[in-house]
């Protein structure tokens, strides 16, 4: 066992892993942050995508040793200090970017990467950089369009 | 009337846990004490267990105890949900589905022995090291061969491979016959269904927990419906009493299908626990997933459509080849027959239609409902040999269709395959069709694409759905082993909220926001003030789920019913206090009024007497505000509509590329759009997944060749466009009190025909006139074998 510290969220956290703990378990068992999803064992589906050191990265296959020291946010952190949600959140509600929920976590992370890097992306790029992240439910097109509008470009309301 | 009633687009209020990573999916549920469990599931797709080995397993480091089949010689069979009657009218061969696998194991991911252990590393550890030596027999894999092999059976003691050979309607036989022999034009088409994997993100979960001090058991679950797996678990495999058996399906990461059936792992975790004292975990693995999570589709079919000189329909016959798989699923049965057979009319007027199907067993997995079941396999042969025909015949593919249409004025409709349709205007949703998806400018943009080197081609296709099966007196006379109503409890507070606890499920598709819409724009209330709660057999009432588009238009009746009884005894409490006959109560936007006057009371007035019942008819009423109703609908609803589909096809490679997609689809009535043109969404990508992406490969061994991500096509953000959808042409249903008809699965039924057909037309305008079908998925390279064939 090694024992790691790393800033999740902003809080100083550490633990006790295995050589072969990964860090999306250390972060659902050992933090119980349950945001952070396992969708698949292949590194396809990025449910389970979190920031480290401000780059999008796929939880599921990194591991927690290797993020000693690294300053880590995952969904619970991407809300406003007051609790409301956050502008990619509220562009995923107000547009209806998500049914179930379960790859919700790993859209918003990876949105929220891909708008710090381009700021105004076109939808052909939206949905490039989504090639990492399967969605079941909602055949992609909110998901886009509340990208986009997170962006601050215009998209009509998704009610049509 | 308040704001965010019926109709209204409202912003979903589960998101706000989705958003924040406060879901709560069943893999986030851990109990005190808790132990993991791992599956040893079978390599081979078929062989006979000589011996298990668990001495070395058993010894490892945390190991609790290692379970085989013969700890479950005193244990049900997972049991089949539909019987089907076949032709002579002899039941379907029904084989025993043990819960681990005990004499042979019959398909790649068959488990015939688990461990539990203190930790999931621990049970991994151990499942490796259990010994188990299998004696490979030969895999059967090809079900149209699998009929007639008789030496190499899937079920040794049912002698046959051949689950059922079903006609529908018999009677429709000869004539049917007799009308294809005498047509002016017959069109005939080969094609299949392909394979496919449900994948709901959220993989499946089980947590089993046993309470020894009052013998009760709670199994968690991933499932899409609570009740009934409660039900068929407790009755069928283990022997427990619903009292001493409860079943949670909290926050569920999608199902589309493959969370409705009873699965092994359910039965072992609940067993399991009960036997070591502790609760007992299993997460599936996606690779796990992929070989043991009900398949879907998976049709082999011959279709027949007669024609007269002028393109009218007079006669159809079909005959398909079902895989079942190496057990028989809870519904699966059910989804070639009864949710196939059904919807063989489409949205036509044809005399004579005669289905036959022929459920094969091999070793694979089982193979169940997904999304559309049955509707989908339905609607693509149909809507392909139509496109066939008009093309054979020089009949524009719109004209065909409308030529043959069930017209306005002509329903209730009764059609050759048992049906009634009660409502549709399917000429309209053809018209708005035509207006949103810009037909008229079609020659332009395929000349555009024809500048970039490109083969535009527009696919348009109907389809119609049958949701919320019922009545159940129907469907047991039809085989089925359960009633398809269902519930709902509506309590109100005495400060005037209300709770609604519905035998629905909702694993994404809104309840929580569009059921308190409803009862909003009943009670003339703010929707806030309602709040849903469901997938917990210990605080629901019996109820059977959501699968099929049925949560609103049974579900919802149901909640409709209960409130309406909560409306009536509201009105006596309110004539009572003011002092007037209930039949002069009117209820609107939250106030009753004696009919004519000013004299009213608030909704909260009356809520809190009822509670609090000092003024109050107690001699003929009791206190307390509280309904459950039953809903057994009358009747199936039938959503209809029509998609159209442009694609790019590149002449040098055969890659396809969707350039656009519209569905212009009646529903009924809308409670909430934005949860409507939602679902569509999703229902278009899947079916966009299956013409283009998707295929579970078997090879002839019966290893599945497509096991994960890497080697499964599931669709992206980049391989869809932007769709337009409308679902403004509404003709409501007339058999439930919402008149609506359920949106589900509409865009994974009517999707995949219009890909191909568009395909298929870009080949003829580039001149690949040769090429009449091309089986799905369509990839490059089948798109590109089938343009050099001439």
């Amino acid at each position: 066992m090694t024992k790691v510290s790393m800033t999740v969220n902003g809080k100083t956290v550490s633990g006790e892993v295995e050589g072969r703990t990964l860090l999306v378990e250390f972060l659902r068992e050992g933090l119980g942050l349950t945001g952070t999803h396992v969708g698949c064992d292949t590194s396809q589906c990025g449910a389970c995508v979190v920031h480290v050191n401000g780059e999008a990265t796929k939880s599921c296959t990194t591991f927690a040793s290797l993020c000693d020291g690294a300053e880590v946010t995952t969904i619970e952190g991407m809300a406003n200090p007051d609790g409301s949600l956050g502008k990619i959140q509220q562009a995923f509600q107000d547009h209806h970017g998500l049914q179930c929920g379960f790859c919700t976590p790993g859209m918003v992370m990876s949105a929220a990467a891909l708008l710090k890097d381009n700021p105004k992306p076109t939808e052909a790029e939206v949905r490039h950089y989504l090639d990492g992240n399967i969605c079941r439910c909602t055949g992609y097109h909110n998901i886009v369009k509340a990208i986009m509008a997170a962006s601050g470009q215009d998209v009509s309301i998704a009610a049509e | 009337m308040p704001d965010g009633g019926i109709g209204a687009p409202t912003k979903r209020r589960e998101d706000l846990r989705f958003l924040t990573g406060k879901g709560r999916y069943t893999d986030d549920i851990n109990l005190r004490g808790q132990s993991y469990c791992v599956f040893v599931r079978s390599q081979v797709a078929h062989g006979r267990i000589v011996s298990i080995d668990t001495s070395k397993a058993a010894a490892m480091p945390g190991v609790i105890q290692v379970f085989t089949g013969d700890d479950f010689a005193e244990v049900g069979s997972i049991p089949c949900g539909w019987q089907i009657h076949d032709r002579k009218g002899e039941p379907m061969l029904e084989p025993a589905h043990p819960v681990l696998a005990r004499g042979k194991v019959r398909y790649v991911g068959d488990a015939y022995a688990a461990v539990v252990a203190e930790t999931e590393a621990q049970a991994r550890d151990a499942a490796e090291a259990v010994e188990a030596e299998i004696e490979e027999l030969p895999a059967v894999i090809d079900m149209v061969k699998a009929v007639s092999d008789k030496s190499n059976l899937v079920h040794d003691e049912i002698g046959s491979n051949l689950c059922y050979d079903w006609g529908f309607v018999e009677e429709n036989r000869e004539a049917t016959a007799k009308a294809i022999d005498e047509a002016y034009h017959v069109t005939t088409l080969e094609l299949v269904n392909n394979r496919l994997i449900p994948n709901a993100m959220e993989p499946r979960v089980a947590v089993g927990d046993y309470d020894e001090t009052n013998d009760h058991s709670t199994l968690h679950t991933t499932s899409q419906n609570p009740h009934v797996i409660r039900l068929l678990m407790g009755a069928f495999v283990l022997g427990i009493p619903e009292h001493k058996l409860r079943v949670v399906a909290p926050d569920v990461g999608g199902g589309f299908g493959s969370k409705i059936f009873h699965y092994a792992e359910e039965a072992f975790v609940t067993f399991a626990a009960k036997q070591i004292k502790r609760p007992v975990k299993w997460t599936s693995t996606r690779s796990e997933a992929f070989m043991t999570d009900a398949h879907g589709r998976d049709h082999v079919t011959k279709i027949e459509l007669a024609l007269d000189n002028e393109g009218h329909f007079l006669a159809l016959r079909t005959n398909t080849y079902a895989n079942m798989g190496a057990y028989l699923s809870t519904f699966s049965t059910s989804v070639p027959t009864y949710l196939h057979g059904t919807l063989m009319a489409g949205n036509y007027k044809t005399p004579h239609i005669y289905v036959n199907v022929k459920a094969v067993f091999t070793n694979t997995v089982p193979v169940d409902a997904y999304r559309g079941a049955g509707r989908p396999e339905a609607t693509f042969q149909l809507e392909r040999v139509i496109d066939k025909a008009a093309r054979e015949m020089g009949i524009d593919p719109i004209e065909i269709r409308r030529r043959n249409f069930i017209q306005p004025d002509e329903f209730p409709y009764q059609t050759p395959v048992a049906v009634s349709y009660d409502t549709g205007n399917y000429q309209a949703t053809m018209d708005k069709l035509i207006e949103i998806a810009d037909l008229d400018g079609f020659e332009e943009r395929r000349a555009a694409s024809a500048a970039r080197g490109k083969l535009r081609g527009l696919g348009v296709n109907c389809y119609i759905e049958a949701c919320g099966i019922a009545p159940s007196n129907l469907v047991g006379q039809l085989g089925a082993r359960a009633g398809l109503y269902e519930s709902a409890t509506v309590r109100v507070n005495a400060t005037g909220g209300l709770v609604v606890m519905t035998g629905s499920h909702s694993h994404g598709q809104g309840h929580e926001t569009a059921f308190p819409q409803v009862i909003a724009s009943m009670i003339g209330i703010d929707p806030s003030m309602v709040e849903i709660v469901h997938g917990d057999t210990a605080n629901t009432p019996m109820g059977m789920g959501t699968y099929g588009s049925r949560s609103l238009a049974v579900g919802g009746s149901a909640m409709v019913k209960a409130t309406e009884k909560i409306i009536a005894k509201a009105k006596k409490i309110a004539a009572h206090i003011l002092e007037a006959s209930d039949q002069d109560i009117e209820l609107k936007d939250g106030m009753f009024t004696v009919k004519g006057t000013d004299k009213s009371k608030a909704w909260g007035d009356i809520t809190l007497a009822a509670y609090v019942p000092h003024n109050y008819p107690l001699e003929s009423l009791e206190p307390g505000l509280e309904e459950t109703a039953f809903y057994d609908p009358s009747n199936f609803t039938y959503p209809a509509g029509a998609y159209a589909c442009e694609v790019e096809v590149d002449p040098e490679t055969g890659q396809v590329e969707i350039a656009s997609f519209a569905a212009a689809d009646d529903f009924g009535n809308i409670i909430n759009p934005l949860i409507v043109s939602g679902q569509v969404h999703g229902g278009i990508g899947q079916g966009i997944g299956q013409a283009l992406l998707e295929q579970a490969v078997y090879d002839d061994n019966g290893q599945l060749l497509s096991g994960s991500y890497m080697d499964y096509a599931m669709p992206r953000a980049s391989d869809v466009p932007s769709y337009v959808v409308d679902h403004s042409c509404q003709t409501p249903c007339t058999h439930n009190p919402l008149g609506v008809k359920g949106c589900g699965e509409a865009g994974a039924i009517g999707s995949p025909p219009a890909v191909v057909n568009a395909v298929i037309d870009a080949l003829h305008r580039g001149g690949h006139t040769h090429v009449s079908h091309i089986n799905m998925p369509l990839s490059p390279s089948r798109v590109w074998a089938a343009m050099q064939k001439s």
